[in-house]
């Protein structure tokens, strides 16, 4: 073998290698960057289980305000109530503009963290659109199905394909 | 009547689609004269028949015949007549039916363009593609059934999702996606017949790439009308959330640009003819998978999409597609023999592998924050979601470093470049690139990230504008041509390359404003009261009364709101909560005052008319409107580039005849 195909296979393994050590350098940034950057879906039965390992993680809570809870805090453009999923209760603090439909015992999404005071402080309040909505109480809320059905501030549950996830199907 | 035509109609599809894929197979195994007349009959059969079916339900949804099941699910007699028309894309059986139509209109038109040419290969490709229209028919005859037949139909209907009704975009915007996304099956097939073919050469990239360009240019502009819509219509404020919905457009985007560049590769040296037929194929995967999470409902929750057999249908057939690929390319690709070599250095080649790697890196990192939440609630019961951030933190460092290779790559020179041309090509572009950053940074820019953008851009934009004069001048140079006679010699001779260098000004454009519009906005919420003002910035808004407008198909209450800027009137915007009739709840409608360096958007949270209060979210967007433009310029870009072979005929006999052209080999 001459010396030129001897050095352009040495290359190719060097450029294999380089590939693979980028390659793997890459899967750990991504599986690092989901391990940090999760959103999970709780239920208040859950989060109160979770305990004070919930605190500090993105959560996205779901179930229905409680009965008699809401009460507007400094002016307008924040409020707190209780989110209850029929058995557990969680109070949330919400800054910012309530939306259209919030009301009283209504199916509610919000996101935000649990702190330690044990106060739910939420950075997004969605609505369900499902006025028949009502706390499970013997089961787990589910979020998703919940999210399906509010709509406005989170895109992803608008249906941005026509009927991926349009409403009432 | 109607819907026992309408299932005939698919039936006979079914059996035109499935006959001709076979036949064609066979004719690609034995090739006969017969056999390939037949199939290209079929293969127009089953075009035509797929428009009859549409045409069908058309006509049912414009008579709202609601003895079709499909009718009676989004029909209404109380909204207009274009509402109905489009309403054959707004739910989930009509979207299957008219994604028929456009799969038989790509198989039809491109059998027929190429009737006479490359007869070692169409009749593989007709075989694959009828194979994907028999797999659509068979959805729409059994799992979807958009034909089924209401025993007791309805008097009137729900009408379709309000969504719909609320903005022209979302009209527009599926089609466009369809046309892309379905038009990826085009180059999958001729994929797969280079590799049964076991040829990838000169003459068969064209069609190749022609195949793949053209759906690309419709899925740029469809994943941008997306976000156009989104920006309009949602009311959160921004255009992108990293959503399910959206990555399943942008996954296939990825490859498909991936394998446009290395089909280039294939082109100069002959190396890469393997590679460039597995993008291809993840590129037809990828729409396939995006179809099943978008349409089977997974996303909302793991279990529920069962519910509908559509779902499970899909993903059977994503499954058989991909042993199927993994299967023909294991066997055959050892066929597709390199005809050169790639020599290491620095070096245009070099960039363009680079920029391969970088792009299969971002469909990796995508698809990895798509698909995980799912994995987890299959297979431990956790509903999660992985958060924007994520997205975000991988796809800024890929597209600032992708921004980079387009301005390193072109500027470099084929094969191995000598360290005086590097340095000749590197260090001018240096130029543009302080230029820009200093600029920006003069305007405000503080953002690390946003910064980089803006030396890459400006690195890369100086690069693009200086080859797209290139030829321009070689030709005023070297033949003595005026200006005007070079630009349009030049025009003739290197459109695709022209176009290429378009597409490449318009993607820096939409990097750079993306880049300046999520780091430099502002927003605010806030609570009025009628009479009141707020101020964000350098505007002030004051809120004169909520109103009440009565439209034909809807109740808008909206905002009025009085806008100044630094003291001086710009106008009333009316930010709304429309009410259609078919539904309950209001749909929000944001006021979006569009500016060439910024968006004032003002989107209602909730409104009183009576008791006269209003919450608004209020948001400065700088340079969103260069998005669009910058789409725009892509998909010009594209078309240039894509127009010339229309043409290559005549333009090859001329320039036969015309002069012979020495200097414009090299250009290419």
């Amino acid at each position: 073998m001459s010396a030129p195909s001897v050095r352009r296979r040495r290359t190719r393994w060097f450029a294999a290698a380089a590939l693979a050590a980028a390659g793997s350098a890459v899967l750990a940034i991504a599986v690092s960057g989901i391990g940090n950057n999760l959103v999970y879906y709780w239920g208040p039965k859950e989060l109160r289980a979770a305990g004070s390992k919930a605190m500090g993680a993105t959560i996205r809570l779901g179930g229905q305000v409680a009965t008699g809870s809401v009460k507007p805090s400094d002016g307008l453009s924040s409020l707190e109530f209780d989110v209850t999923d029929g058995s557990a209760l969680v109070h949330v603090v919400s800054r910012g503009v309530p939306p259209q439909l919030f009301r009283d015992r209504i199916g509610v999404v919000v996101e935000g963290t649990l702190t330690t005071a044990g106060i739910f402080e939420s950075r997004r309040l969605m609505v369900s659109h499902d006025n028949s909505y009502r706390a499970p109480a013997d089961k787990d809320v589910d979020i998703r199905a919940l999210m399906q059905s509010t709509e406005g501030l989170d895109p992803a549950s608008a249906p941005r394909v026509a009927g991926s996830a349009a409403p009432g199907r | 009547m109607v819907p026992i035509l309408g299932r005939s109609l698919i039936l006979l599809a079914l059996l035109a689609a499935s006959a001709g894929s076979l036949l064609a197979l066979a004719t690609g195994a034995r090739p006969s004269v017969a056999g390939w007349v037949w199939s290209r009959r079929l293969a127009y059969a089953f075009g035509g028949l797929m428009l009859l079916a549409n045409l069908t339900m058309e006509y049912a949804l414009l008579a709202h015949d609601f003895s079709v099941g499909y009718v009676a699910h989004v029909g209404s007699r109380s909204v207009p007549a274009w509402v109905s028309a489009v309403s054959l894309w707004s739910s989930l059986e009509g979207s299957i039916l008219f994604w028929g139509l456009v799969l038989g209109a790509y198989v039809a038109l491109t059998t027929w363009a190429n009737r006479d040419r490359y007869p070692e290969h169409m009749p593989w490709a007709v075989g694959i593609w009828l194979a994907c229209g028999a797999f659509f028919s068979f959805l729409l005859a059994g799992p979807a059934q958009p034909f089924a037949t209401v025993a007791n139909p309805p008097l009137d209907g729900p009408g379709p999702n309000a969504l719909l009704q609320n903005h022209y975009l979302m009209v527009i915007h599926p089609p466009f996606l369809y046309a892309g996304y379905v038009g990826m099956t085009i180059p999958f097939g001729f994929a797969c017949a280079a590799l049964f073919a076991g040829k990838l050469g000169h003459d068969f990239l064209r069609p190749l790439r022609n195949a793949l360009l053209l759906p690309w240019i419709f899925l740029t502009i469809a994943i941008v009308l997306g976000g156009w819509w989104a920006y309009e219509v949602l009311g959160w404020g921004g255009y992108w959330a990293w959503d399910p919905v959206e990555n399943a457009s942008f996954l296939p985007w990825l490859t498909a640009t991936a394998a446009l560049h290395s089909a280039l590769l294939v082109e100069r040296k002959g190396v890469l003819k393997g590679w460039t037929v597995t993008l291809i194929a993840a590129t037809f995967l990828l729409t396939i998978l995006g179809t099943f999470m978008t349409r089977s409902g997974v996303f909302n929750s793991v279990h529920s999409f069962t519910q509908s057999a559509i779902g499970p249908t899909i993903l059977a057939f994503l499954a058989v597609s991909l042993l199927f690929s993994v299967a023909l390319f294991a066997l055959r690709v050892d066929t597709l023999e390199a005809e050169g070599s790639l020599t290491p250095g620095v070096s245009r080649d070099a960039a363009f592998l680079v920029q391969n790697l970088l792009f299969v890196l971002f469909t990796f990192t995508v698809l990895l924050g798509t698909v995980f939440p799912l994995v987890m609630e299959a297979a431990r019961g956790v509903q999660m979601s992985v958060g924007r951030p994520y997205f975000d933190q991988m796809a800024v460092p890929i597209g600032v470093a992708l921004l980079f290779v387009m301005g390193v790559g072109p500027a470099l020179p084929w094969g191995r470049a000598t360290g005086q041309q590097i340095q000749r090509a590197l260090v001018p572009p240096l130029l543009g690139a302080t230029a820009l950053t200093l600029a920006g940074f003069l305007l405000g820019v503080r953002s690390r990230w946003t910064l980089l953008a803006l030396l890459c851009g400006g690195f890369t934009a100086q690069v693009t504008l200086s080859e797209m004069i290139l030829p321009v001048r070689q030709r005023m140079r070297a033949h003595g041509e005026d200006i005007l006679e070079a630009l349009r010699s030049a025009g003739r001779r290197g459109r695709r390359r022209f176009g290429a260098y378009v597409v490449h000004a318009g993607a820096i454009l939409a990097i750079v404003a993306i880049a300046v519009s999520s780091t430099m906005g502002s927003s605010k919420e806030i609570q009025l009261r009628e009479g009141e003002s707020a101020s964000l910035g350098a505007y002030t808004l004051t809120f004169v009364k909520g109103e009440v407008v009565q439209e034909p198909h809807r109740e808008s209450v909206r905002a009025r709101m009085e806008i100044e800027k630094n003291g001086q009137r710009l106008g009333t915007l009316f930010p709304a909560m429309n009410y259609y009739e078919s539904q309950r709840e209001p749909v929000g409608t944001p006021a979006v005052r569009s500016g060439l360096t910024e968006d004032l958007y003002l989107s209602v949270h909730n409104i009183d008319a009576r008791a006269g209060t209003v919450g608004l979210l209020v948001l400065v967007n700088p340079m969103v409107a260069w998005i669009w433009v910058a789409t725009a310029i892509m998909a010009l870009g594209g078309l240039v580039a894509l127009v010339p072979p229309l043409r290559a005929r005549a333009l090859a006999a001329r320039m036969a005849a015309a002069e012979s052209a020495p200097a414009i080999e090299g250009l290419q």
